[in-house]
């Protein structure tokens, strides 16, 4: 055998052959450090390595997409419901039995049809301006659209999936005409044009531009813990509601397996550990979110926040009405 | 030099077989034009599924507003980044004041800032919540100032960010031909400023509109800056479909609509660049500068430092204080991996695209017509695309082919993988080269169309080939705008974002992919930390272009 032919045959044989050490492979739209920590840990724990890349929930989804059954993923991880229902709707997902997974995580945190999972809980709350507001006069995400509230309102835009999430939960409860209605009185209501992220919008309702404002309490936490003297404070909304719309709204960061999953078997170990005691507190703790597992206390900062009642409305509803959410708020004019 | 007379260039060879002539050099910039029509061609193939909902609806509510938005974002900017890019190059090129030289280099800094970043950067100062408004508010009480996050904010970023492009083509411009505009003009009994307007600017229009177009491609395709003002364009339109309304199909057709826009705007721009063919390359136009009286030279240097400082100082001041405060948690040995993760692949793709861009501007010289004049504008027409809708109409090309090679291959060698080509740093290479050959070339080409053909003429009259020419006569003349092309690229792919996320290999995360998990999630301080490193990185090429072009125009 010439060497030519000799390095062409190892490199066939070396192609072919499955690689040594146990790999899953992730497509992340979760950010890099919150998951590199836990991607670390589970090889600490198991020897499996994990390899993985981020990008957008689009680009990530299109990308599963053109691959098709060649596709190096397996697991799929995202940071809002209405994303992972996406995935599931264009079949990027495939259903998983795993009694692990069902008891760990709370029925309106995942697919009935078993595609995908939450793994953390980001709440999606009021935070009011302590020396302008009292907590008596909040009541309810529906309450901001009254008059009472002229002027005294700010927003983040409504291209953030997080606002389009909760407008499509709101049309689960009280349909698209009487949701329309109430975005019109928010936007009315605007203290000032919409920011570009929650901590914008916080900061607005600390300088006093506006009292109260709409935001995912980990932006709150993240905001106290570098200027704690901040006159604000977060409330609980839709507490005292009967209607399956009492609660605060929640969203979830969650992951399923693929369906093209080169090791079904490794990816879903691999979710079925974020959802273990063992990661859920390094899962939500790095970003101040709370455990998808209910057994599993929050982090102290979190919890020092009260406790709440969550809405317990499917969260794939924020997929399912997505679209219905987003026209619906290009009507009334959220920008 | 000394230059013969020029002899008429001789007629095409008459006959009825002009086509059939193998005709290398057209045959080559076709094959660049093809490569690039690829996700164009996928673009437009989303008509083939008709998504009328969502089309509907954006028509009626979202489409109208955006459309004026666009409109004025465009006037804005390009009145913006002509008024300073044109200023300023004149005052550097043909005045005398004090710091000229300083400022020569130091006002192409901006580029090196990511325009989302001087946006960032000015709301944090100049909103409501910024430390501006509050002490005017503490010592003055309830004020109402002009808003930042409007039109006139949006305008004002967007051109202090891009003016460089102009500047740093219209310099060139004004460098070699100022000096004979000006006594041309002075010859016809002109002022000085009646030379300016009447004869310098007429003669840099060809060059200013070459920066011109890149500064408002990168405009129409800017998606970072409009998110944080919350400014819709032809652009947050288009990812909202893809992202919001679930529909890339939609996304690609307005994206369709968007390159049809910009063709128009080419067929425009094409008509000033007929007009770049009579060049003429004065050397150093050093001896002749205008000497400005003291309170002339005083504006000039208050004009010149106040730009500098609002388009590169304060944002780069902003961020190093941010960087400061995360540096300790934030800086890990991996830094070293990103940056030569950027360095190498912003180095290769630089490199890359100006062999190409030269290849495709000489291959204009040589076979001029309109054929090969289509052929450099389709084959430019990357930089107006939406980065991430060119990502995937890259992407979905690449993994077809990958599928079919693999599929193939299961099938005749029983081989097993997931990818050929995808995640390699060829594909993500060739990426660059789709998204950045307009930056290449438009300097290239300009550059190129300062050598007049006399100088082509006298050469061959000396016997000089082909080859000859390109390496012995124009690569040297060159010099100066190869390596513009190459900083600009260079430059470029350190803060490109969406082609390096999708394309990437496992494991290569680089400077501007650390700025992109900072700032997804809005944590705007962390992300001061790699933008300030991708700035000095950047700063390294711009001083030596700048190096370089001293010592090469004397």
């Amino acid at each position: 055998m010439k060497p030519s032919h000799l390095i062409v045959t190892l490199a066939l044989v070396a192609a072919t052959l499955p690689a040594v050490a146990e790999e899953v492979v992730v497509y992340s739209a979760r950010n890099e450090q919150l998951i590199k920590p836990l991607f670390d840990a589970y090889t600490r724990d198991t020897g499996i390595q994990v390899k993985y890349i981020t990008d957008k929930e689009g680009p990530l989804m299109a990308r599963l997409k053109a691959e098709g059954r060649n596709t190096p993923a397996d697991v799929l991880l995202t940071v809002d419901a209405g994303n992972l229902w996406q995935a599931s709707e264009e079949g990027l997902l495939r259903p998983i039995q795993s009694k692990t997974l069902q008891a760990n995580v709370p029925a309106h945190l995942r697919d009935p049809d078993n595609e995908w999972f939450g793994l953390s809980v980001r709440a999606r709350t009021l935070v009011y301006n302590t020396r302008r507001v009292k907590p008596g006069e909040l009541a309810t995400y529906e309450d901001l659209a009254s008059p009472k509230w002229k002027g005294r309102l700010c927003l983040r835009t409504s291209k953030k999936v997080y606002n389009q999430s909760l407008v499509a939960m709101m049309i689960t409860e009280y349909g698209e005409d009487k949701t329309e209605d109430m975005v019109r009185g928010w936007v009315n209501n605007l203290a000032t044009s919409p920011f570009p992220d929650d901590t914008k919008a916080l900061e607005a309702v600390a300088a006093g531009q506006c009292d109260v404002t709409l935001v995912n309490t980990y932006y709150f936490g993240r905001l106290m813990e570098k200027s704690p003297t901040l006159p604000l404070a977060i409330f609980w909304p839709n507490q005292n509601l009967k209607s399956k719309a009492a609660g605060v709204h929640v969203n979830i960061s969650g992951a399923g397996v693929t369906r093209h999953a080169k090791n079904p078997a490794g990816a879903q170990k691999l979710i079925e550990w974020l959802s273990s005691d063992k990661a859920q507190n390094l899962y939500s703790d790095v970003n101040l979110e709370y455990p998808a597992n209910p057994k599993i206390p929050a982090d102290k900062t979190v919890q020092a926040w009260g406790g709440f009642k969550q809405n317990l409305i499917n969260v794939k509803e924020a997929g399912s009405l997505q679209v219905k959410a987003v026209k619906l708020m290009d009507r009334a004019g959220y920008k | 030099m000394p230059v013969k007379p020029a002899v008429p260039l001789k007629a095409p060879s008459a006959g009825v077989f002009v086509w059939p002539r193998v005709n290398g050099w057209l045959v080559l910039a076709l094959l660049v034009a093809a490569l690039v029509l690829v996700p164009v061609v996928v673009t437009f193939s989303s008509f083939a599924h008709t998504e009328n909902d969502t089309l509907a609806h954006l028509a009626e509510f979202v489409l109208p507003e955006l459309l004026g938005n666009t409109l004025w974002l465009v006037v804005g900017v390009g009145i913006g980044v002509s008024v300073l890019g044109v200023s300023l190059a004149w005052l550097v090129a043909m005045c005398d004041f004090p710091g000229r030289r300083l400022f020569g280099w130091t006002l192409l800094l901006p580029l090196a800032l990511p325009a989302y970043v001087t946006a960032f950067v000015a709301i944090g100062i100049l909103d409501f919540t910024g430390p501006l408004q509050t002490a005017l508010r503490d010592a003055y009480g309830p004020l109402t100032l002009p808003e930042i996050r409007s039109r006139g904010g949006v305008i004002l970023v967007m051109s202090l960010a891009l003016y460089p492009y102009v500047y740093l083509i219209a310099k060139n411009a004004f460098a070699t031909q100022g000096a004979i505009a000006l006594e041309v003009a002075q010859s016809l009994g002109l002022s000085r400023t009646q030379g300016f307007f009447r004869v310098a600017l007429p003669m840099a229009r060809p060059w200013i509109a070459a920066g011109l177009m890149l500064a408002l491609m990168e405009t129409l395709a800017d998606f970072g800056t409009m998110a944080i003002f919350n400014y819709d364009t032809f652009t947050t339109a288009i990812y909202k479909a893809w992202y919001s309304l679930f529909s890339l199909p939609a996304a690609a057709q307005l994206a369709s609509i968007l390159i049809l826009l910009v063709l128009v705007a080419v067929v425009f721009e094409q008509r000033s660049r007929m007009k770049m063919r009579y060049g003429a390359v004065g050397r150093s136009a050093a001896s002749r500068r205008i000497t400005l009286s003291p309170l002339m030279a005083g504006l000039a240097v208050l004009y010149a430092s106040t730009v500098l400082a609002v388009a590169f100082i304060i944002p780069l001041i902003q961020l190093g204080l941010w960087a400061r405060e995360v540096i300790a948690d934030d800086l890990d040995s991996r830094y070293w991996a990103f940056a030569s993760h950027s360095l190498l692949l912003a180095g290769m793709g630089a490199l890359m695209v100006v062999a190409v861009a030269l290849l495709l501007a000489y291959a204009g010289r040589q076979r001029p017509g309109p054929l090969m004049m289509w052929t450099q504008r389709l084959a430019t027409i990357g930089y107006a695309f939406p980065g991430a809708v060119l990502a995937v109409g890259l992407f979905i090309p690449i993994a077809w082919l990958d599928n079919w090679l693999i599929d193939s291959g299961r099938i005749w060698f029983g081989f097993e993988g997931h990818h050929v080509l995808k995640g390699t740093l060829v594909v993500m290479l060739l990426a660059y080269l789709v998204r950045f050959l307009a930056v290449g070339f438009g300097a290239v080409d300009s550059g190129l169309h300062r050598i007049t053909r006399n100088v082509d003429e006298a050469a061959r009259n000396l016997g000089t080939g082909a080859a000859g020419l390109l390496t012995r006569v124009h690569l040297p003349m060159l010099r100066a705008s190869l390596l513009t092309a190459a900083v600009l690229v260079f430059v470029d792919i350190m803060k490109e974002m969406p082609i390096t996320l999708m394309t990437r290999p496992f494991g290569w995360d680089t400077l501007a992919i650390r700025v992109f998990e900072m700032t997804s999630e809005g944590e705007w301080e962390r992300a001061a930390l790699p933008s300030l490193a991708i700035v000095i990185a950047g700063i390294i090429p711009i001083i030596l272009l700048t190096w370089r072009s001293a010592h090469s125009h004397g």
